[in-house]
């Protein structure tokens, strides 16, 4: 079973304040992703990996086709869906997890891992121990629970960033670079955390630039070249 | 899909607001294609028109535009602080979403205010009564709410002022004599005090420092996380929209011009001001 | 030829002419039967300055008739200056006749004081009114008070009550207490003391209030609800004399007058110079009746 088919899409910019100037990020696009499979999504800096993942998210709006994405409640297509749907989708199946942290002032690291989980009106408390048992998987120095995230360095706002996108469990997972500034002993723990979450049947689509990951993480692997897609294999 | 069509909080239809005599072709020959919101034909001025929209329990919706946009003056209707030219509004927990709230008695906007709504201003002086002390103020919303009771009254108000983090000693003081963090702060305790489902903020952290504007941010994004409060977030200011909110819209010449999720908005604008707009920031 | 009399006497009686008491009259009418709520008048020219009573002055003379009997007080005496001159004006404006005792009055002018003494279905009892609105303190604009009483939005009044008894302890209003009246308007009920207050509920008598300088008339018709503003915990109360009697006729349930004397010692007296009168020749005037002054130990 597919939980995500991808048909023809295609991305153009538009750029209005450099004279209507056209910027074409993806064409053309197929892709299909199973229940529970991993799909690495691979590329030079430019291919369209990140658009990719942005216009399924809908940061982006998609200049055409359908991404039709199979949620509890039946078929949407992201390309068509009222943001209210998106919003919801977002609370309860799709999280994004992008390659850096958005901090949010004075607040505390715990309480950035644990904001999806807020967001749902999760039990605080409960949720805090949650995201305490992840920190503490990924080694993330306990004293460190309580401070604000936006002096951390950047191995430690990736974990920080890593947990607060798999803490909910989510149904699809979109995930840019979980394991760029990372020590090799982190890499795997990340690594076997989104396998854990393979698991219990998400569905995962992964960018990296790091052949360890791949090797390890992923079920198949697509390469972006220049917006289109170069292989299926 | 769970059918979220019908769930709407506050549902607005065409508002429109007009200073001076205007016709027919007043919003047609004015907005963003013009680059101007002054009738040719009559002078008057379109202060915002053809404004609809829904927003959602415990939804965050940001209005974003340049001074002038119009922005303000839609929270302002809403308010009931200007009476429209055209348009309605209806607001579910008022006879279920069936009467036009802007056409109601006064008597009946006042009780919609006080229990239904909550507007924090940009300036205090224009949500607070300077003569009142800060608990009076809390008071006065708590009053109109129908309590007489002075020891619940401070109860209430000490517990507000725990919640926005002014000194519950300073309760008995004017506003006059606090900070303009502090005061901004008595303003949002007055508004939620008798739990509103909605409320308006109009550029509530304009003026005031860095390291306040922060404390005022993490206090509205508490409320809305603790009490889910619905919430219009009125600003110019684009980290202020893309810190509280989750949809925005954007508003030139006084009328709507792009609306969206707000990461949409800042990553991917369509339109060609929103563009220039998101390009501004710094 | 035909007789013109018509300047024989020089003046109209009751002074003013007959189409602007007829004006007073209808106004009055008005006031009577939205009870609180205050109603313009001409307030037309007297040979007093306004704010010395000629509000309370229009009223009288405007519902005076021949066989009416005149009683007029100022802070409850007969004798002081303003009452004395008023009596005289109105006396020699219409003849009728004049009296100190509060039971034998049809109309009685009052300021700042009710009479200590019971009020029947047969008397009218008339104001002489320095502010008639009570929204003033809190709201300095005519247009706002005037939306604020017609939409009931009191809070700003409450909210000043409040802020009274969280900076004094109590409600620091001494006369012209605020009240409600039949449930509705909130009314100034000129600066009669707190003692008085109680005795506008459900009284026998017709109450008028005359603003002569705002142009106002209002009223509270006989047998009216009439309460005093109050919290749910912090409750009004009348004047405390601590256990204070008149020194002249030892009575301790009558609003009473601290009186100074040259070597430094003071004493109480009755208020009300015919309700004193009265006691002193061993009378037994019948009281107001109310809560307040029941509390009052003997």
């Amino acid at each position: 079973m597919n939980i995500l088919e991808i048909n023809d899409l295609s991305k153009v910019f538009n750029l209005h304040i450099l004279n209507n100037k056209k910027l074409e990020a993806l064409k053309s696009i197929n892709l299909t992703v199973a229940e529970g499979e991993i799909i690495g999504l691979t590329g030079k800096s430019g291919s369209g990996k990140s658009s990719l993942m942005k216009c399924i998210y809908r940061t982006y709006l998609a200049s055409g086709g359908q991404i039709n994405y199979k949620s509890i409640n039946g078929m949407v297509d992201l390309v068509t869906a009222s943001d209210h749907e998106v919003i919801e989708l977002r609370k309860n199946e799709i999280t994004y997890c992008s390659q850096f942290l958005s901090v949010i002032p004075r607040v505390s690291a715990v309480d950035v891992v644990c904001e999806n989980l807020f967001k749902v009106n999760a039990d605080k408390e409960a949720a805090r121990y949650k995201a305490k048992g992840m920190l503490q998987q990924l080694g993330f120095p306990a004293e460190l629970w309580d401070a604000f995230p936006v002096t951390f360095s950047g191995g430690e706002q990736q974990r920080i960033n890593v947990a607060r996108a798999i803490i909910t469990s989510p149904r699809f997972l979109l995930i840019d670079e979980p394991t760029a500034s990372l020590d090799p002993k982190t890499k795997d723990i990340v690594v076997d955390m989104l396998l854990d979450l393979k698991k219990h049947g998400t569905s995962i689509l992964c960018i990296s630039h790091d052949e360890y990951t791949i090797e390890k993480l992923v079920d198949r692997r697509i390469n972006l070249h220049l917006g289109e897609i170069l292989n299926l294999n | 899909m769970s059918n979220t069509e019908d769930n709407w909080l506050l549902k607005v239809n065409n508002l429109t607001k007009i200073y001076g005599d205007y016709t027919e072709n007043s919003i047609k020959n004015t907005g963003p294609k013009f680059n101007s919101n002054i009738c040719p034909e009559t002078g008057s001025i379109v202060a915002c028109a053809d404004i609809n929209f829904e927003l959602y329990p415990g939804e965050v919706l940001g209005i974003v535009g340049e001074s002038g946009s119009g922005k303000s003056t839609v929270v302002k209707l809403l308010y009931f602080d200007m009476e429209q030219s055209l348009g309605s509004a209806f607001l579910k927990p008022h006879l279920d979403g069936l009467s036009n709230i802007l056409e109601e008695s006064n008597q009946k906007k006042r009780w919609i205010r006080n229990y239904l709504m909550g507007m924090v201003y940009q300036n205090p002086r224009d949500g607070l009564n300077f003569k009142f002390s800060s608990g009076g103020n809390i008071a006065e919303k708590l009053i109109m709410g129908g309590n007489f009771h002075v020891g619940n009254i401070r109860n209430r108000a000490t517990d507000l002022l725990e919640k926005t983090e002014v000194p519950v000693l300073r309760m008995d003081d004017k506003p006059a004599s606090f900070s303009g963090g502090m005061q901004q702060r008595v303003q949002i305790s007055k508004a939620i005090a008798n739990n509103p489902p909605l409320l308006f903020l109009d550029e509530v952290t304009t003026g005031l420092d860095v390291s306040v504007q922060a404390k005022v941010l993490d206090l509205i994004r508490e409320l809305q996380q603790d009490l889910g409060i619905a919430m219009i977030v009125v600003s110019h200011d684009l980290s202020v929209i893309r810190m509280l909110t989750d949809r925005t819209i954007v508003m030139k010449n006084g009328r709507i011009v792009e609306r969206g999720l707000t990461d949409q908005i800042l990553q991917d604008p369509q339109h060609k001001y929103s563009q220039l707009l998101v390009s501004s920031l710094l | 030829m035909v007789e013109n009399n018509k300047y024989i006497n020089k003046y109209n009686f009751a002074f003013i002419d007959e189409s602007t008491k007829k004006e007073i009259r209808r106004k009055l009418l008005k006031a009577v039967a939205i009870p609180g709520y205050q109603v313009p008048y001409s307030s037309p020219e007297m040979p007093i300055a306004r704010g010395w009573g000629t509000g309370g002055l229009h009223v009288t003379l405007a519902i005076i008739g021949k066989k009416d009997i005149f009683k007029i007080i100022d802070q409850g005496s007969d004798a002081s200056v303003n009452a004395c001159n008023l009596r005289n004006f109105v006396q020699s404006m219409t003849g009728v006749k004049t009296t100190f005792d509060t039971s034998e009055a049809t109309i009685i002018q009052t300021r700042h004081r009710i009479t200590e003494e019971e009020l029947n279905e047969n008397q009218i009892f008339v104001y002489q009114v320095p502010q008639p609105e009570p929204l003033r303190s809190v709201e300095r604009y005519e247009n706002k008070t005037r939306q604020m009483h017609g939409e009931a939005n009191y809070a700003k009044m409450w909210v000043a009550l409040y802020e009274q008894f969280v900076s004094h302890g109590d409600i620091m209003l001494g006369a012209g207490y605020p009240v409600k009246v039949n449930n509705r308007y909130i009314m100034a009920p000129s600066p009669i003391p707190r003692w008085d207050i109680p005795n506008l509920n459900l009284s026998k008598a017709l109450h008028l209030f005359g603003a002569g300088r705002e142009k106002r008339l209002y009223a509270i018709p006989p047998f009216t609800k009439v309460e005093p503003l109050e919290f749910d915990d912090i409750k009004f109360h009348i004047e405390d004399f601590k256990g204070s009697a008149c020194s002249k006729t030892g009575y301790k349930k009558a609003f009473l007058d601290e009186m100074y004397y040259d070597d430094g010692s003071t004493n109480f007296v009755i208020n009300d110079s015919n309700f004193l009168d009265k006691l002193s020749e061993k009378e037994q005037p019948t009281q107001h009746e109310n809560k307040y002054i029941n509390q009052i130990a003997e």
